[in-house]
């Protein structure tokens, strides 16, 4: 060991328990400062290399198969049980109340706005920022990620900007499903199982839920979809290394996502309420 | 301090200076200019100095092994040289250009004038073999899917695999038919310099000297550059005419040059760093204590 080292060593005191606890904390913000920061680099990349040059067809394609086809079965069928679960927890009450025909509209309304866009953008979250990060991240662990900028393919515009098109442009589809499959699931479930007379449940539904109430949803899906597609493939960038890296950056893609998802979506409500009671005061809709 | 380290034997490195700041500096016997220079290259990721001052220049046609053990940066160093990793301080000159100076499209195409053979490969896992090997001429340049599978077959020849390989998926292959496919991709664009990363690390001695021979076939085959990674002391003999060992910055003296020999692999055996000696032979030393006492590697 040389003599400086040594000396390094030698003169290294004991830290005190407040001063290692501003050390980690001091720490913590400037890693979150960093990390802001750089996620915003990357998707100002993104954004540059999608408003420039898009990707080829064949990149693009495979991702809205992964993204879209493969995610189509697991948003309808878990859209479905929501909606029945919807009708399952509202009946007692309404019920009560001798409101049962009303059930349509408050499982439609709820679908809609709030747990169609979620629910697909937490399907997605999980089935593909997950995958998306662990990918990426296996691609980084294993050069592949550094191979591409050798062979002078700039890894954001070969894989970042087609699974991010592949987000926003599929997740208002899924969206969709999920809205349709949950209102087919409450139905079935009121009509069919609890024996909620279906003209008057059709009725309701219809009025319960106005062509803005729809659009919101999409709206906020496609925010819900870009979220998803950044912090999932920044996390797979930046991954560490080895298999606990690929699984910690898969991990953390999934809770990162699923947290901001439900910022964005506060955020979100709060603006289109605002909007849609400065057109419509009387709380009409354009249907 | 000035020491001759390459022997009379037509090497193009003649002299090797040690200066006062630890600098090595080599000096190539024609009037060219170096294909490729790092001047005052230091690398620090955190706190931890990888590199520090880096001075080396690599002559056009020549086949430089960079030696050391684990973690003493050269795989950093490497690349450094094709700007996947930026210098902290220091620049790199490739054909007399900066790549500091250099803007994106630039600095892109400079990079397929390298071919990059990584050490587990690199293979895309989601495409086949052939997509791997035609990816980089697709991405470079607009050709027939006649001319690209013309290519891909003949490169693939040339590194001894079969035509049924083309369609198989990377994990279907051994390790040594990664790295021939890994070198057939970066030989495709016909690179101006082939970068290798640990060519022979977790293969078999057999395989490990297949891929010597393809080393030293690819430098028959073309006039190409090499730069060769590697802990491999027989690989190193075999394939470099120039050897440069690198050693952790962090088990140096502060005046200590990170690149303790730049020679010809001949004069390895006889280098007058004891720590060159013990590497090429393959003698723990003084390491031994280090471990045992927790103080560093």
């Amino acid at each position: 060991m040389s003599d400086s080292a040594k000396s390094l060593y030698s003169s290294q005191k004991p830290e005190s328990a407040f001063v290692r606890w501003v050390n980690q904390w001091g720490s913590a913000v400037v890693d979150g400062i960093t990390t802001i920061g750089d996620m915003t680099l990357f998707s100002w990349k993104m954004l540059k290399w999608l408003f420039t040059r898009l990707p080829c067809r064949g990149t693009v394609l495979v991702n809205f198969y992964q993204v879209g086809a493969l995610s189509l079965p697991v948003v309808a069928l878990t859209g479905t049980f929501i909606g029945m679960v919807l009708a399952v927890q509202s009946y007692a009450q309404f019920h009560a109340i001798g409101l049962d025909s009303r059930l349509g509209a408050v499982i439609n309304s709820t679908l809609v706005k709030e747990l169609g866009p979620v629910l697909a953008a937490t399907m997605l979250a999980g089935r593909v920022g997950g995958a998306m990060a662990a990918v990426l991240g296996t691609m980084r662990v294993t050069e592949q990620i550094d191979a591409l900028t050798a062979m002078g393919a700039d890894p954001i515009h070969y894989l970042v900007v087609p699974r991010f098109l592949a987000c926003i442009l599929l997740i208002p589809s899924l969206t969709i499903m999920a809205d349709f499959m949950g209102i087919v699931g409450g139905y079935f479930y009121s009509v069919i199982i609890l024996g909620i007379d279906h003209a008057a449940y059709l009725n309701h539904s219809r009025d319960g839920v106005t062509g803005f109430d729809l659009f919101s949803g999409i709206f906020k899906s496609v925010f819900f979809g870009s979220t998803i597609a950044i912090v999932s493939c920044y996390r797979g960038f930046n991954c560490e290394p080895g298999a606990e890296g690929v699984g910690k950056a898969a991990t953390t893609a999934f809770v990162y996502s699923f947290v901001l998802i439900l910022a964005v979506d506060l955020f979100l409500t709060i603006v289109m309420n605002s909007i849609y009671y400065t057109i419509y005061p009387n709380g009409s809709s354009f249907l | 301090m000035n020491e001759v380290s390459a022997s009379d034997d037509g090497d193009e490195i003649s002299e090797v200076n040690h200066s006062d700041e630890g600098v090595v500096e080599t000096q190539t016997s024609d009037d060219e200019k170096p294909l490729i220079e790092a001047r005052d290259v230091s690398v620090v990721f955190d706190d931890q100095v990888v590199l520090q001052e880096i001075n080396l220049q690599i002559a056009r046609g020549q086949t430089v092994a960079i030696i050391g053990e684990s973690g003493c940066g050269k795989t950093v160093f490497m690349k450094t040289l094709v700007g996947l990793v930026q210098p902290t301080r220091g620049e790199i000159y490739f054909d007399g250009e900066g790549l500091h100076h250099m803007g994106y499209s630039e600095l892109t195409q400079t990079r397929r004038r390298f071919g990059f053979v990584f050490q587990n490969a690199a293979l895309f896992d989601s495409m086949s073999v052939f997509e791997n090997v035609a990816f980089p001429l697709r991405q470079s340049e607009v050709v027939s899917e006649t001319v690209v599978d013309e290519r891909v077959m003949q490169h693939l020849a040339e590194v001894g695999l079969p035509r049924n390989v083309a369609y198989k998926r990377p994990a279907e292959l051994s390790g040594g038919m990664r790295k021939r496919v890994g070198l057939a991709r970066a030989l495709i664009l016909k690179p101006e310099v082939v970068v290798y990363d640990e060519p022979t690390t977790g293969l078999d001695p057999i395989m490990s000297d297949v891929i010597n021979e393809l080393i030293l076939d690819t430098r028959r085959r073309y006039p190409v550059t090499s730069v060769v990674v590697t802990h491999d002391m027989h690989t190193a003999r075999k394939v470099a005419d120039r050897v440069l060992m690198f050693y952790p910055r962090a088990r140096l003296n502060e005046n200590e040059s990170q690149v303790l020999f730049d020679g010809p692999p001949s004069s390895l055996e006889h280098a007058e760093d004891r720590r060159v000696r013990q590497f090429v032979r393959g003698e723990a030393g003084e390491r031994l204590t280090e471990l045992a006492h927790g103080l560093s590697g």
